[in-house]
């Protein structure tokens, strides 16, 4: 659109200026008025200037080179078309038609526009790189000079006679300004190596053109000599003209200049990459091996080390990682400095960065002659040992330290994150374990408990989030016997779990035989001694219901006490007796600790087992359910079924923990003796 | 929690858990009655007055170190639990393999005894 605007411009300044050309050139009378070209010169400059701008200036995705070789590709098209007009001419030698004044002066304006275009598009370009990381200063400079350029461009349009001395004292300003703004060079920083050797060609070829056309255009202007068509005295065009080429050759120069230290740029440039790599190598690295990778290839690669190698030591293994270097002959030079006494290379109770090149010139047959090592720490504690090597003696300074010791921190942090996230899945493993764990304990107790005419048995069972080790089971023995257990294992977890299953297989291998309950707890006790580890009981309560005398024998290996209630006294009490959790006591004289007890039973009796988990359940006060209360929980319910009183026991363990997270395992097992004979 | 003090008198070590010991915190009783016998006591006093609960793995650790007294010939001698304390201890049966005496001036004595 703006391209079209600018063409059309272009054709009526072309027209404009043949017609005042023309009419002077016969002495007739002008038609159209003699400052109209200039006015229309003035809306094509305004024209590119916005197409440029639109063009180069907006364009997110050029780069510096890019947009050099945009302004140089213009400046190329230009000049070959400019040269072909040339060709033409040249061919045409001095005909009538080349003297022509409307011939030339077609040539001078197809020159001038062509110019005025690569003009724009180098002024939008260089707007761009001026601008690059701008300060609020320095963009309110450089609108400052865009307008003044504004200026110069109205006084073309309305001052006729140009008055010398003004012309000269505001093109000298536009030119200081210009000049003051080229200071601004700071993506000529940002280019690596190549890049500078590509602008360096791009910018003299384009300056070249710039010499080229303006020479052409004022040389065209001066066959033409006609005051009033002359643009050279053109403000805005000199001054653009001026800060251009300026700018043009600045940059060529500063260039050229930086082209030695651009190495330096690109390695500081490096640095922070790689900084950035070790950093982010936590969230993306599979193990703390690869941070260790990572590390000694960034380190390697900024301080231009030959080979590096990284020993770790880590409880009891210890790892060397080598970097373009065997591990023959890394340990090679571990040996060599250990033999030299030399301490801070691999002793890991030294703290600080070492040189300890001059060690290594004693060394034979290795290709190094210079070493550097560095700590590697994780949470203050050194893990590890980083190690540059260098063929040339001395090439390592002390900048060359300061870059890899940051490194080597940012890698003990990565390596410390590393860890803290592996513990953080180590958890959530845990977890999982907890979840199978907890499903196995689900399965191991009863899913439909022995039932009798004379009794009826109700249990409840619910864990914690972790796994607790309460176990209850049934067993009958034969029409007239059978066997109860209620246990609880200490400690939680899967371990919990596991001593379960193996209470469970007791149970049921030594209660199939009749055994008499205090004989089942010394025997359960031997066994259990095997499997259970230091500090790692179980407390149970073994029954033996005789339904053909109407007895119960039993025997208590500390777990807490029988709540019975007796339906002759109308009471509930606990039963006291002796008794020490199984696996505390891991020799034969066990049998001493245990007692033998047994009762008579009568309809209506209830006998109310449970584990610690529900006497020791507590409010959100901190008061413990305790005995008392359970007592007279069962009190208030002693004339319904074993499976009511179950129900109503849990329903006020919930009331009074006010809460569904309980935090231990509540566990109970109620037998009632029925009325029924 | 539980934050547990020790201090030494006549040759006695005395080992003060205060707070409550469950399964987590019973590793530090652990520890620290370890250190004791480390440092070569042989006369163990644990005051209990200021323990408000033991759980089944805090008992453990008392239980754990039975036999490793009776080798050693180190008397550890129980005092001051409060009601609740000492009805966990007596319900796992722990009166009979445990000493435990109600007041320091009895359990001084008791340890002593050994």
């Amino acid at each position: 659109m703006l391209f079209v605007i600018g063409v059309i411009t272009w054709i009526a300044l072309l027209f404009t200026d043949l017609s005042v050309v023309f009419s002077a050139k016969n002495n007739l009378p002008q038609e159209v008025p003699t400052w109209l070209p200039g006015i229309i010169l003035n809306l094509y400059l305004i024209t590119l200037y916005y197409y440029y701008k639109f063009k180069i200036d907006r364009d997110e995705q050029l780069n510096f080179v890019d947009l050099l070789w945009r302004v140089f590709a213009t400046g190329l098209i230009a000049t070959v078309l400019s040269l072909l007009l040339r060709l033409v001419e040249g061919l045409l030698k001095s005909t009538a038609l080349t003297n022509n004044v409307v011939y030339v002066e077609v040539i001078y304006l197809i020159n001038l526009g062509l110019m005025a275009a690569f003009l724009l598009a180098s002024f939008a370009a260089w707007k761009r790189l001026i601008l690059y990381q701008k300060s609020k200063w320095l963009l309110r400079g450089w609108s400052v000079f865009e307008y003044a350029l504004l200026i110069g461009l109205l006084y073309t349009c309305f001052d006729r006679t140009p008055n010398e001395t003004l012309y000269m004292v505001l093109l000298g300003i536009f030119v200081v300004m210009g000049l003051v703004l080229s200071a601004n060079m700071k993506w000529v920083a940002f280019l690596n190596f190549r890049q500078k050797w590509t602008c360096l060609l791009l910018l003299l070829l384009t300056i070249f053109y710039f010499g080229y056309l303006s020479f052409t255009s004022s040389s065209l202007a001066e066959t033409v000599k006609l005051g009033f068509t002359d643009h050279r005295a053109h403000l805005f065009i000199q001054s653009v003209m001026i800060f251009v080429i300026v700018y043009s050759v600045f940059s060529f120069l500063v260039i050229l200049f930086n082209l030695p230290t651009t190495s330096v740029f690109e390695q500081k440039l490096e640095e922070v990459v790689n900084f950035q790599r070790i950093s982010q190598s936590i969230q993306t690295e599979q193990s703390e091996e690869s941070v260790y990778n990572i590390l000694l290839e960034t380190s390697v690669s900024s301080v231009f080390a030959d080979a590096a190698w990284l020993e770790t030591k880590d409880n009891s293994t210890h790892r060397v990682f080598t970097y373009r270097i065997t591990e023959k002959e890394a340990y090679d030079i571990i040996n060599h400095l250990k033999t030299q006494n030399v301490t801070g290379i691999l002793d890991q109770g030294q703290d600080k960065t070492k040189n300890l090149s001059k060690h290594l010139g004693a060394l034979k047959g290795s290709r190094f002659r210079s070493i550097l090592a560095f700590p590697i720490y994780v949470k203050g504690e050194n893990i590890g040992t980083l190690a540059l090597l260098k063929e040339l003696p001395d090439g390592f300074n002390k900048e060359m330290t300061k870059i890899v010791s940051t490194f080597a921190n940012q890698a003990g942090i990565s390596i410390e994150n590393f860890r803290l996230l592996e513990e953080a899945l180590q958890g959530e493993r845990y977890k999982e374990e907890l979840k199978i764990a907890k499903t196995v304990q689900k399965s191991l107790l009863p899913q439909v408990l022995e039932q009798d005419a004379q009794f009826e048995i109700a249990a409840f069972s619910e864990s914690a989030d972790e796994v607790g080790g309460d176990y209850y089971d049934t067993l009958r023995i034969n029409q007239h016997e059978t066997s109860l257990i209620i246990a609880d294992v200490s400690g939680k977890g899967t371990t919990a779990a596991f001593h379960m299953s193996q209470m469970k297989g007791i149970f049921h291998s030594l209660a199939q035989d009749c055994i008499e309950p205090d004989e089942f707890m010394a025997r359960a006790n031997k066994a259990l001694v095997y499997c259970l580890e230091r500090g790692s009981f179980i407390s149970a309560i073994f029954f033996l219901i005789n339904t053909g005398n109407k007895t119960v024998r039993y025997a208590r290996a500390g777990h807490c006490p029988v709540l019975y209630y007796s339906a002759a006294t109308g009471k509930a009490e606990y039963f006291k007796d002796k008794g020490v959790a199984l696996g505390m006591v891991r020799n034969n004289s066990y049998k001493n600790f245990i007692e033998a007890k047994e009762f008579a039973y009568q309809p209506g009796d209830i006998m109310v087992l449970y584990t610690d988990g529900i006497t020791e359940a507590k409010s959100a006060k901190g008061e413990e359910f305790g005995y008392d209360r359970l007592a007279s929980v069962l009190m208030d319910v002693k004339e319904q079924s074993s499976r009511e009183i179950q129900e109503y026991l849990i329903k006020k363990l919930y009331e009074f923990s006010g809460t569904d997270n309980i935090n231990d395992d509540y566990t109970t097992m109620i037998v009632k003796f029925n009325n029924r004979t | 929690m539980v934050h547990i003090k020790r201090l030494q008198e006549d040759g006695i070590d005395i080992i003060a858990p205060i707070g409550e010991i469950d399964a987590s915190s019973s590793i530090e009783l652990d520890l620290t009655i370890a250190k004791s016998v480390g440092e070569g006591f042989s006369k163990i006093l644990v005051d209990c007055g200021a323990l408000e609960y033991i759980s089944s793995a805090g008992l453990g650790v008392f239980m754990s170190y039975i036999d490793e007294f009776k080798d050693k010939n180190v008397s550890m001698v129980l005092y001051g639990m409060s009601e609740k304390v000492a009805n966990t201890f007596e319900i796992l049966g722990l009166y009979d393999l445990l000493t435990i005496a109600p007041d320091k001036a009895e359990a001084k004595k008791k340890v002593n005894e050994v």
